[in-house]
């Protein structure tokens, strides 16, 4: 019955990098009103690169899932090169997200995107 | 007893689609599907008797005025209800703001007291929350207990000297509670209070008569009782009519006319400024036809079947917990509920892969959502169309998310 794909229920269940840091450089919240879901992403830099990232949140399957795999798709990364993310490149990490809940998977990116507006 | 498999066959909707799922369609509460009657009934009006209403000498317009007019009679006999007592609004939510607005001109004053309940849908909440802030006067909500009853013990403190109108819900859109509102009127009236009933949720499910309901103002909408969109009820008792000022202002609701000053037509006229929802009225007269064929004690009976059901399912089940009353009995045809640690528009995506439509969100009750400390829940509800199996084909795909997320 599973519109999620494995990938999704596997993120969901077993969260990577949950949690928060001691001393984050970038902190980054999006919070969806309509449904309760709330995403916190925190990165430390060096480098002008991503050093460190935690998550932290409450919500959907589909939103936390989403948050965990952009931990794992962001670290490492220039703060430059993930200005430029694309949706596309997290949703088709997920594996694709249906449409009705496209807004859900995109929720931990807006935070990503809020995070690096701190350092223009 | 109805066989709810001979109703499905006048919806269109169950047998015209282009999937080769069945739909389940739970989400009746929201809005209801709709009979070819009542699809037609709206079409014929477009067919044959188009056009305005009030205003021709023609006699296709007299014609219009007449079906029109037959639809509002019809209507107000359904809630047992004088014709010029019913004015047709878009839905219940403008029936309620022009309740909230007209009450406020003539009643309302600084330091007076409206009284709603923690229970109440956003349309009959924020109308007087808005009023409240307008005229200075107090807005106070009545508690509910654990199992969402409302706490009358509370209701009676909060009902003091200075309460000028109590809003309620009839039937909770998420608790699915049945509130005791003759009990309630009664003490409301004591104190010369106006009591107003938000009943979008019980008008569609069972009979109802406005005296014995004892209220003032009532509103509903068509299009959760099988009828058109864009077209609702407010209810109200000749002399409060009489009393407010016209809520909307524009052609089809005056007397006369001056540049500088304007007389107002009587009620309902007065409170239908512009062309009204004409084919919509024609299709809710028909959506009336429809439920009064089945009759309102056998729909409600079908409602009530069909939420015990649920609730004895979901009761059955450790990892639900529901929202409002155990017992069916006190219950309308809906019920709230959430999967533990599951988030609701995940249990409604899944469903939604077996044809299974259920609303989750916060189904416009912010506060009662925070009330009950959660951010969302799933509703299941139930109509005239809806049959014991797609009950069981909804409580087992609960059990396959509960496999897949739990």
């Amino acid at each position: 019955m599973s519109p999620y794909e494995e990938i999704i229920l596997d993120h969901w269940k077993n969260p990577r990098n949950k949690g928060r840091l001691p001393h984050p450089d970038l902190v980054g919240v999006e919070v969806n009103p309509l449904c309760g879901d709330a995403v916190r992403l925190e990165l430390s830099v060096a480098d002008g690169k991503v050093k460190e990232v935690r998550f932290d949140g409450q919500g959907c399957a589909i939103s936390q899932a989403a948050a965990s795999l952009l931990t794992e798709l962001i670290q490492g990364r220039s703060l430059e090169e993930l200005r430029k993310m694309s949706e596309e490149e997290l949703l088709s990490a997920l594996g694709g997200v249906i449409e009705t809940r496209k807004n859900c998977a995109l929720l931990p990116l807006r935070a990503l995107r809020r995070a690096l507006a701190q350092r223009a | 007893m109805m066989d709810p498999r001979r109703v499905r066959q006048d919806f269109p909707i169950f047998l015209h689609r282009g999937d080769p799922r069945p739909l389940v369609y739970l989400d009746s509460a929201a809005t209801s599907q709709k009979p070819i009657q009542v699809i037609e009934a709206e079409a014929r009006f477009y067919r044959e008797w188009n056009a305005n209403v009030r205003r021709g000498i023609y006699q296709l317009a007299y014609e219009a005025t007449q079906r029109y007019e037959e639809a509002r009679a019809k209507i107000a006999g359904f809630i047992g209800a004088k014709p010029d007592e019913v004015i047709f609004t878009r839905g219940t939510t403008e029936a309620l703001n022009l309740a909230a607005f007209c009450l406020g001109e003539t009643r309302i004053h600084w330091g007076d007291r409206i009284l709603i309940t923690e229970m109440e849908h956003h349309a009959n909440l924020l109308p007087w929350q808005v009023l409240a802030q307008r005229k200075g006067a107090e807005l106070l909500a009545v508690g509910i207990d654990s199992e969402g009853r409302l706490d009358l013990e509370d209701f009676r403190k909060k009902l003091n000297a200075k309460t000028k109108v109590v809003a309620l819900a009839h039937v909770s859109n998420v608790l699915g509670t049945i509130n005791p509102v003759a009990e309630i009127a009664e003490a409301a009236h004591r104190i010369g209070a106006i009591v107003v009933v938000d009943a979008a949720q019980s008008v569609p499910h069972m009979p109802l008569n406005v005296a014995e309901l004892g209220c003032d103002i009532l509103a509903f909408s068509g299009h959760k009782m099988l009828g058109p969109t864009g077209i609702g009820v407010l209810w109200a008792k000749s002399a409060l009519l009489e009393e407010f000022p016209p809520f909307l202002v524009g052609g089809e609701m005056i007397r006369e006319v001056w540049i500088e000053r304007a007389t107002w037509a009587d009620p309902p006229a007065k409170f239908e400024a512009g062309t009204p929802p004409i084919a919509q009225a024609i299709g809710l007269a028909a959506a009336v036809d429809y439920l009064q064929a089945l009759g309102m004690s056998t729909v409600f009976s079908h409602g009530q079947r069909l939420t015990g059901l649920a609730l004895e399912g979901l009761l059955r089940r450790d990892f639900v917990e529901i929202y409002g009353p155990k017992s069916q009995e006190e219950r309308g045809a809906l019920v709230a509920f959430n999967l533990k640690g599951i988030h609701p528009h995940d249990v409604a995506t899944l469903l939604d892969q077996e044809g299974i439509c259920i609303r989750a969100g916060h189904h416009c009750t912010q506060p009662l959502h925070r009330r009950l400390g959660i951010p969302a829940s799933c509703r299941a509800s139930f109509y005239v169309y809806n049959t014991e199996e797609e009950v069981e084909i909804f409580l087992s795909a609960l059990d396959r998310v509960w496999e897949v997320m739990g």
